[in-house]
C-alpha cells in the first residue's frame, strides 16, 4: 500500500540538533533531525527530555514551528526561572542530541481541508503553533482567509516578525497588540486581549470561522470565552494552554 | 494554581494508551460536560496525571506511570470514546 | 542510552555539610515547588473545622478559633518530596498532632488524613505522635499560603512530603492501614525517604 507508514508506538527517541535560529534575545528555534520521523501536522508539538549526569531528568513540551512536510523544528522561549528552557536557548549546541517524543496532538491541528475563515490568537510564545499553521496554509496553497491577533509585551518580543509581516501580501491580516511598551509612532493595539478587542478583530460568527487560541491559561480562557460570547461555535474554538510545566 | 489542558499530556497519554487521545470525547460523570479530552483540566501534580472536569472540577481520571507500568483509573468519566 | 549532559544540572549545588542531610536520590529545590492535584480550596475560616473521626463518628472537632487556642510550636524541619526535591531548615508553626490525638480516647493504629478537595493520605498513628507531626498553619513566619496548603496542612517531615496533606480537615482513625490517594495509584504505603520508599514494593 503506497504511502502507508507503519504506526510505531510513540516513545522517546534521540534527535540531533542540526541548526538553530536566534529569533529574539530570549527565543531560539532548534532544527532537529529525528531518525524515522514520519512527518507531522501543523499545530502538533513534541516533548523534550533532558537527562543530567546524575540521572536527574526533566521533561517539557514545545510546539513544532514548521508545517507538515518541512523539517521539524521547535521554538523555545527562555523563562528566567525556568529549568529546561535556559539550557535549550543558551547552552545546547548544534550537533548535540536530545530525547524527544512526538509528534503529538490531533486536536490542535490544521490542514487545508480544515478550511476557514481562520482566526489565530496568540499570547506570547503561543504564536509558535500558529506560525506552523500559517506555513501549512502557504505550503498547501489554501486560500482560507486568515486574521491573526498576536499579543506580546514589546515589539522586540515578537517572534517571526518579518515572516508574519510578509504574510500580509497573501491576504493574511496580522494584528499585534503590544501590552507593555510600544515603539514611538506605534498605531497598533496596546491593550490586553479582551472581549472588546476581539469584537473588533474577530471574523463575524455567521461566517462559521475556525479559531485557534494559544498562550497562557488565563489568556486562553479570556479569549475563548469571548469568542463563544461573540457566537463562535464552541467546537470551532480550539485552545492550547501553555504554562510553567509546559514551557519552562 | 492554574491548570493546563489535555494537550499538555498528549505525549504521556499516547504512550499509555497506544494512540492519540486528545481528540477523544470525554463526558464528565458528575456534570455531563462533554468535549475533547484536549480541553479537560490537567493539574500539575508531577506524581501522576490528574484530570479534572474543566467545568465542575470533578476528578475524572488519574494516571501514574511507575517503572514503565501504567495505572489508569477513569473513575469520574461517564465515557471516553473516539471522536 | 539517552543523551546525557554534564551541563544540564539542578541549579542548587549541595554544600558538603548539607550532603548527608539529603536522602538518597534527592536534590536541593530552588524555591518551594507547588504540586497540586486540584484547584486551591478557599474554605472560609468561619466554616473551617478539624475533626478526629472513627467508625463513622466524630470523636472531637475544633473550630478555627478553638484550634488557634491550642498550644502551638515553631519547628524547623527538612522536607523531602518524592519528585526528588528537598528543602532544608524550613520553618513551620503548628499544633502537634500529639495535642490533637491526646484529646480523644482511641486505640487505632492508623489514620487517614482527609482534606478539602478530597485528597487523602494514610499514616500510622505512631508516625503522627511523639513529636513527629503537626497541623501547621504558618510557614516561614507567615500564615500558610493557600497554594501551599493554607489555612492548615498536615506536616509529617520524616516521610515523603505527599504525606503532609494540604488543606487538611481531619484524621479518620482506622484499625488497619488503607491506601490514600497516591498510595492507591502505586506510591509506597509508608514512604520513608531514607529507605527511598517511593513506590509500592520499594
Amino acid at each position: 500500500m503506497a504511502g502507508t507508514a507503519v504506526q510505531r508506538r510513540l516513545t522517546w527517541t534521540v534527535a540531533t540538533v542540526t541548526g538553530d535560529v536566534r529569533e529574539t534575545p530570549s527565543v531560539r528555534t532548534l532544527q532537529l533531525d529525528v531518525p524515522g520521523w514520519a512527518g507531522h501536522r501543523a499545530g502538533q508539538h513534541l516533548d523534550v527530555r533532558l537527562t543530567a549526569e546524575d540521572g536527574y531528568s526533566a521533561e517539557r513540551s514545545y510546539s513544532i514551528a514548521t508545517a507538515g512536510g518541512e523539517p521539524v523544528a521547535i521554538t523555545v522561549e527562555r523563562l528566567d526561572d525556568g529549568e529546561v528552557s535556559p539550557f535549550l536557548t543558551d547552552d545546547l549546541q548544534v550537533g548535540e542530541e536530545i530525547e524527544i517524543r512526538g509528534p503529538v496532538g490531533g486536536y490542535f491541528v490544521w490542514e487545508k481541508s480544515s478550511g476557514g475563515p481562520l482566526l489565530l490568537i496568540a499570547g506570547g510564545s503561543g504564536i509558535v503553533p500558529l506560525r506552523a499553521i500559517l506555513r501549512e496554509r502557504a505550503r498547501s496553497g489554501s486560500d482560507a482567509p486568515v486574521r491573526v491577533l498576536y499579543s506580546a509585551r514589546t515589539l522586540p518580543d515578537v517572534i517571526y516578525r518579518t515572516e508574519l509581516d510578509g504574510y500580509a501580501a497573501d491576504g493574511v491580516e496580522i494584528n499585534y497588540t503590544l501590552t507593555r511598551h510600544q515603539p514611538p509612532g506605534w498605531t497598533g493595539f496596546t491593550r490586553r486581549v479582551d472581549a472588546a478587542l476581539l469584537g473588533e478583530i474577530a471574523w463575524p460568527a455567521d461566517g462559521n470561522p475556525l479559531a485557534f487560541v494559544c498562550g497562557p491559561t488565563s489568556f486562553v480562557e479570556t479569549a475563548s470565552q469571548a469568542l463563544v460570547a461573540l457566537g463562535y461555535t464552541p467546537g470551532r474554538v480550539k485552545t492550547e494552554r501553555f504554562g510553567g510545566i509546559g514551557g519552562a | 494554581m492554574e491548570p493546563l489542558d489535555g494537550n499538555a499530556v498528549a505525549g504521556e497519554l499516547a504512550e499509555v494508551f497506544g494512540t492519540e487521545m486528545t481528540t477523544f470525547t470525554a463526558i464528565c460523570g458528575s456534570c455531563g460536560q462533554t468535549g475533547p479530552l484536549a480541553e479537560v483540566s490537567v493539574y500539575p501534580a508531577q506524581m501522576g496525571i490528574v484530570i479534572r472536569c474543566q467545568s465542575c472540577t470533578a476528578l475524572l481520571a488519574v494516571i501514574t506511570r511507575i517503572r514503565d507500568i501504567s495505572c489508569v483509573d477513569l473513575m469520574g468519566l461517564a465515557a471516553l470514546e473516539p471522536a | 542510552m539517552p543523551p546525557v549532559f554534564s551541563r544540564f544540572k539542578h541549579r542548587r549545588e549541595v554544600a558538603s555539610d548539607q550532603a548527608d542531610r539529603l536522602p538518597p536520590g534527592q536534590y536541593l529545590a530552588n524555591g518551594f515547588p507547588v504540586l497540586s492535584a486540584g484547584p486551591t480550596p478557599h474554605t472560609p475560616l468561619s466554616e473551617w473545622t478539624f475533626s478526629i473521626e472513627q467508625g463513622g463518628k466524630t470523636l472531637k472537632s475544633w473550630t478555627w478559633d478553638e484550634f488557634q487556642a491550642l498550644p502551638a510550636e515553631t519547628v524547623t524541619q527538612d522536607i523531602h518530596c518524592v519528585t526528588r526535591w528537598s528543602k532544608l531548615d524550613t520553618e513551620w508553626r503548628g499544633v502537634a498532632v500529639d495535642t490533637l490525638l491526646g484529646a480523644v480516647e482511641h486505640d487505632a493504629g492508623y489514620a487517614m488524613a482527609f482534606c478539602d478537595g478530597g485528597y487523602t493520605t494514610n499514616v500510622p498513628v505512631e508516625d503522627l505522635t511523639d513529636g513527629k507531626a503537626w497541623v501547621a498553619f504558618e510557614y516561614d513566619g507567615e500564615p500558610l499560603d493557600p497554594e501551599h496548603g493554607g489555612p492548615a496542612r498536615l506536616l509529617v517531615p520524616h516521610l515523603y512530603f505527599w504525606k503532609s496533606a494540604k488543606w487538611v480537615r481531619g484524621l479518620r482513625l482506622m484499625d488497619e492501614d488503607e491506601p490514600g490517594f497516591w498510595e492507591t495509584y502505586g506510591y509506597h504505603i509508608y514512604g520513608d525517604p531514607w529507605q527511598e520508599q517511593r513506590y509500592s514494593g520499594d
